[in-house]
């Protein structure tokens, strides 16, 4: 009895099993995210708009390509009279263009378009800025000088004005002719700004490779991928995942300032095209009639501020709940 | 900082070949000449073509042409025509016997510079960017003075909807409400010398800068004021009025002004869309005009014009930037 009491009592604290479950970071960063009433509310926003422009045929209440004969300048269907005296139709609830195609139809065709141009150029960026940034700042040599000195170039020439002239100039190529002249407008938009996400992911990479986890790594023998891929990787992701939420509306936006010039989509007549019209199309063809009709010019243009903002908060959201150390500075 | 200046002015000798480059090599795999918009019907006939081609040089070797945009060569009636380095942008493709430096920098006969189509644009410019660091910045100082407050959520969220949506898409909000629905403006005025049809474009244009300088002021702000100089200068007395103004203020603008350099770029190529809306007789709008046109040595001409003030602007936002905070040293 006298050596059970020599011995000294363990705190039951040490001893207890740990009840509750370890936490992976990113599922902690969704706990916060989902108690920040804006980020969800643009989430449900970005998911409506998605599954708008995936089934944007079963949506639609008419063919966006019909023209209505008798039936063009209607204005909201709520519209008891409009500026040109006629009253809206309950069938064509947003109205109708001077060609007499149901505005509602053409916008959520349109949202197809835009969503595309949002998310396929985001993802070859991240991919491609990933993958150079990792090995650009884990590695440097000629890939690291390679990198800075294209940075240098396209932060000289103005974006904008880059994709204009690409536009104009491969338009009438095979590449702009695929996909209505979204796979040129995709391959432009990527080649432009690959380059911020690797600038990002490299300036992580400089500053997480120094760091302990990354030393003891290697000295337990990890190979250089390893390394890469599994250690500085999951710690760099919290960024990457926020330059993504800002990069989505920056390339709705681009979109729609080249179809406002003329210079987005191909105008298609084939009703079965996937791609019929985008909001830029839409915003060129409302500004022809902007007194007479100002809803044809409104609808797409709500349109793009509301995901435009949808997503703005969003990444607003992703950023406090991936490093709540940044709340509410920025 | 003298060498400085030099490195930095030299570099942009790269940076206009490199984007004359890319775009003359755009530009000439563009469809169709100039002359013929649809390629597959001729519209013009093969020797009038032949003439043209001749006149404007597009039939020499590609690389000899390149050669003549940027530095000179002897034109078809054997005289030695200088090129961009003399500031020769050429002659239009679209507008006969017009020069692109005449059509965007000469004032209509007896006005004065800003009467040009840059000056336009320059006016506009600044107008805008006056109108938005004028707001900007007291709205960011206030939010942050009274954080979390009403003013400061007010104000955080139109600065939000000034950060994401665009300006071309807040122009047609503020057509509709203020020229379609109240009648206040007219769309598209007809005289620009009046001031009062100046302030929509100008609002419209520096809208998203005003919105950017108040979200960074704040921010900037907020950190200042968690300062310790900030508690000594309290603790010492001071009034608050000199400790916001001397104390907080000047050191927490240093940050906003490395953002003037991207609020220029972003006014710059913000115009294109803003001026074509307006009407206004601007360079952005010449510039969208010549892509619709096709136009192609006007659009190269812009292009450049556009890109070294991009560079320029970078560049005095750097300079601004060491005089403001001695801390930092040009070494680059």
């Amino acid at each position: 009895m006298a050596e059970a009491n020599n011995t000294p009592k363990i705190p039951s604290i040490l001893t207890d099993e740990i009840t509750t479950p370890a936490r992976d970071l990113l599922v902690d960063a969704w706990y916060r995210l989902i108690r920040n009433r804006a980020a969800v509310v643009s989430m449900i926003i970005i998911l409506a708009f998605m599954v708008v422009a995936l089934f944007a045929n079963y949506i639609a209440p008419h063919s966006p390509l019909q023209l209505n004969s008798g039936k063009g300048f209607l204005p909201p269907a709520w519209v008891e009279r409009g500026p040109n005296g006629m009253a809206g139709d309950p069938a064509f609830l947003l109205g109708t263009d001077t060609l007499g195609r149901d505005v509602l139809s053409r916008v959520l065709y349109g949202a197809r378009v835009s969503m595309m141009v949002g998310f396929i150029p985001t993802f070859i960026i991240l991919l491609v800025g990933t993958m150079v940034g990792l090995y650009s700042g884990y590695k440097g040599g000629w890939i690291d000088n390679l990198l800075m000195r294209f940075t240098d170039i396209v932060w000289a020439f103005p974006d904008l004005l880059f994709f204009i002239i690409v536009m104009i100039s491969l338009r009438e190529t095979f590449l702009g002719q695929a996909m209505n002249g979204l796979l040129l407008l995709f391959g432009a938009l990527a080649i432009v700004n690959w380059v911020g996400v690797a600038r990002i992911v490299r300036g992580q990479v400089l500053s997480l490779k120094e760091k302990e986890f990354v030393e003891a790594a290697r000295c337990i023998g990890a190979r250089d991928s390893r390394i890469m891929w599994k250690h500085i990787m999951p710690n760099a992701l919290g960024p990457i995942i926020i330059t993504a939420a800002v990069t989505v509306p920056g390339m709705i936006i681009t979109e729609a300032i080249l179809g406002y010039l003329g210079l987005g989509l191909r105008p298609t007549t084939d009703a079965n095209a996937f791609f019929i019209t985008s909001w830029g199309s839409l915003l060129l063809d409302g500004q022809v009639s902007i007194n007479a009709q100002p809803w044809v010019l409104l609808a797409p243009a709500i349109c793009v501020s509301l995901i435009v903002l949808a997503f703005t908060f969003l990444g607003d959201g992703l950023r406090d709940a991936l490093d709540p150390r940044m709340q509410g500075t920025q | 900082m003298t060498t400085y200046l030099v490195r930095r002015l030299l570099w942009l000798i790269p940076v206009v070949l490199i984007v004359a480059g890319i775009t003359f090599i755009l530009m000439h795999n563009a469809p169709g000449g100039p002359w013929d918009r649809d390629p597959s019907a001729k519209q013009v006939d093969p020797t009038t073509l032949k003439r043209l081609e001749e006149y404007y040089g597009l039939n020499k070797p590609l690389w000899r042409q390149f050669m003549a945009y940027m530095i000179g060569d002897v034109n078809s009636k054997g005289k030695f025509v200088c090129g961009l380095v003399c500031g020769n942008l050429g002659p239009s493709y679209r507008i006969r016997g017009v020069m692109i430096q005449d059509y965007l920098f000469k004032p209509p006969a007896g006005k004065n510079f800003f009467y040009s189509r840059f000056g336009y644009s320059m006016r506009l410019g600044f107008l805008a960017l006056g109108f938005a660091i004028l707001i900007g910045i007291p709205v960011g100082v206030i939010s942050a003075l009274k954080q979390n407050t009403l003013i400061d959520y007010i104000s955080l969220f139109i600065a939000t909807v000034g950060i994401s949506v665009p300006n071309f898409v807040i122009a047609i909000f503020l057509i509709i409400i203020f020229a379609s629905g109240l009648g206040w403006v007219s769309i598209v005025p007809k005289s620009w010398d009046e001031v009062s049809v100046w302030i929509l474009p100008a609002v419209v244009l520096g809208f998203g800068v005003l919105a950017r300088t108040a979200r960074l002021t704040r921010a900037s702000m907020l950190e200042v004021l968690r300062m310790d100089y900030i508690r000594t200068a309290r603790a010492k007395g001071l009034t608050e009025r000199v400790v916001i103004f001397r104390h907080m203020i000047q050191n927490a603008l240093i940050p906003v002004v490395t953002f003037l350099g991207p609020a220029l770029a972003g006014l710059i190529t913000g115009s294109f869309i803003i001026e074509t809306m307006f009407g206004f007789p601007g360079m952005g709008r010449a510039y969208v005009t010549a892509i619709q046109q096709r136009d192609y040595s006007m659009i190269m001409g812009t292009t450049l014009i556009f890109a070294v003030f991009v560079a320029l602007a970078n560049l005095s936002v750097d300079l601004v930037y060491t005089l403001l905070d001695p801390r930092i040293q040009l070494t680059d």
